[in-house]
């Protein structure tokens, strides 16, 4: 169960000093608030989880399913949803801000898409090594081997080979709060979270650190 | 970006050093022994500047029994307690690493006489 969790939007890195005055790399988000849009129970949805909107957005950018459910919960619409498993007793249209979540101190995990890299290599994909670039190489970036030839005459299912790169869900864990400001809505994290400037960020309480 | 913009300003430091290149400074830094902070003095030349903003930093060139020892350190670092210009250098550049690979006289930075006001 996750009894911390807000969405936000990544604003960017920088660097802060902190308390021993080391220069520390940061990221800023921009955090909330968030409303709870909706409550789901044992009893309606087999578990106990709150979906909760981030972002205002113009009322007729909204499908006339999405709109029912919203009016359903007297919410007004929201841009982006997220749902989280939560035992913590809240109601649609309660509001929760960045300060009520996290602490300076407090550790948390990031989850993201990644910037996407469109077809790549193995070499980028993958890190493999590549040839060398000179001396009548012919093989610079290329696959490697495909595996064993008659046996098993096929190409092993996993076989590491160039596809599509990125854009795909990240979640960084354990990093660490630096800032946290309730008024202007910012989280302020030790170290890099995944996506491009302007991303969805889905950030929970830590689930490895015990903090 | 702004955002990032408006809490670097917060961390600026308002009262900064006037920093020149070629100026021989003596920099007060602040050192944590256990739970004691004490004064250290770093002292040399200022031999670059690099960067803007919160990130910014200089270079401090000294010699030290017989070898160099360069420090890099944020301008706005909060460990530095101050920064004392013991004398201005007379430079024509903007980066003295030329002093990197000098020994003796013409490792110097000629003074830069300044008329007292």
């Amino acid at each position: 169960m996750k009894d911390k969790f807000m969405l936000g939007k990544k604003v960017g890195m920088s660097q802060f000093f902190d308390a021993t005055g080391l220069a520390v790399p940061v990221t800023v988000i921009e955090c909330g608030p968030v409303v709870v849009v909706q409550k789901k129970t044992v009893e309606t949805d087999g578990y106990t989880a709150v979906k909760v909107g981030y972002g205002d957005v113009a009322e007729r950018k909204v499908n006339r399913p999405d709109k029912g459910q919203y009016k359903k919960f007297g919410v007004a619409p929201k841009k982006y949803l997220g749902e989280f498993r939560t035992d913590k007793v809240l109601e649609p249209g309660q509001e929760i801000r960045v300060s009520e979540m996290f602490a300076v101190g407090d550790a948390v995990d990031v989850s993201g898409t990644s910037k996407g890299k469109g077809f790549a290599g193995t070499v980028k994909r993958y890190g493999q090594s590549g040839g060398p670039d000179t001396h009548g190489s012919m093989y610079h970036r290329r696959v490697g081997s495909m595996g064993a030839n008659t046996d098993p005459a096929r190409v092993l299912p996993g076989k590491r080979l160039p596809g599509h790169m990125g854009s795909e869900s990240v979640t960084v864990q354990n990093l660490d709060v630096v800032m946290v400001d309730g008024e202007r809505n910012i989280l302020v994290l030790k170290g890099a979270v995944p996506g491009p400037k302007g991303g969805l960020l889905e950030i929970t309480g830590s689930v490895k650190s015990g903090k | 970006m702004d955002i990032i913009k408006a809490l670097e300003q917060e961390q600026l430091k308002s009262d900064l050093p006037s920093l020149d290149i070629g100026d021989y400074v003596k920099v007060h830094l602040k050192v944590k022994e256990g739970n004691r902070e004490r004064i250290q003095i770093f002292e040399g030349t200022v031999i670059s500047r690099k960067g803007h903003g919160l990130s910014e930093t200089f270079t401090v060139r000294r010699i030290s029994y017989g070898v160099g020892v360069e420090r890099i350190l944020p301008v706005h670092s909060p460990r530095i307690d101050h920064v004392e210009t013991v004398r201005k250098g007379k430079v024509r550049r903007a980066k003295l690493y030329y002093l990197r690979d000098r020994v003796g006289k013409s490792a110097k930075v000629k003074e830069k006489l300044v008329k007292p006001t």
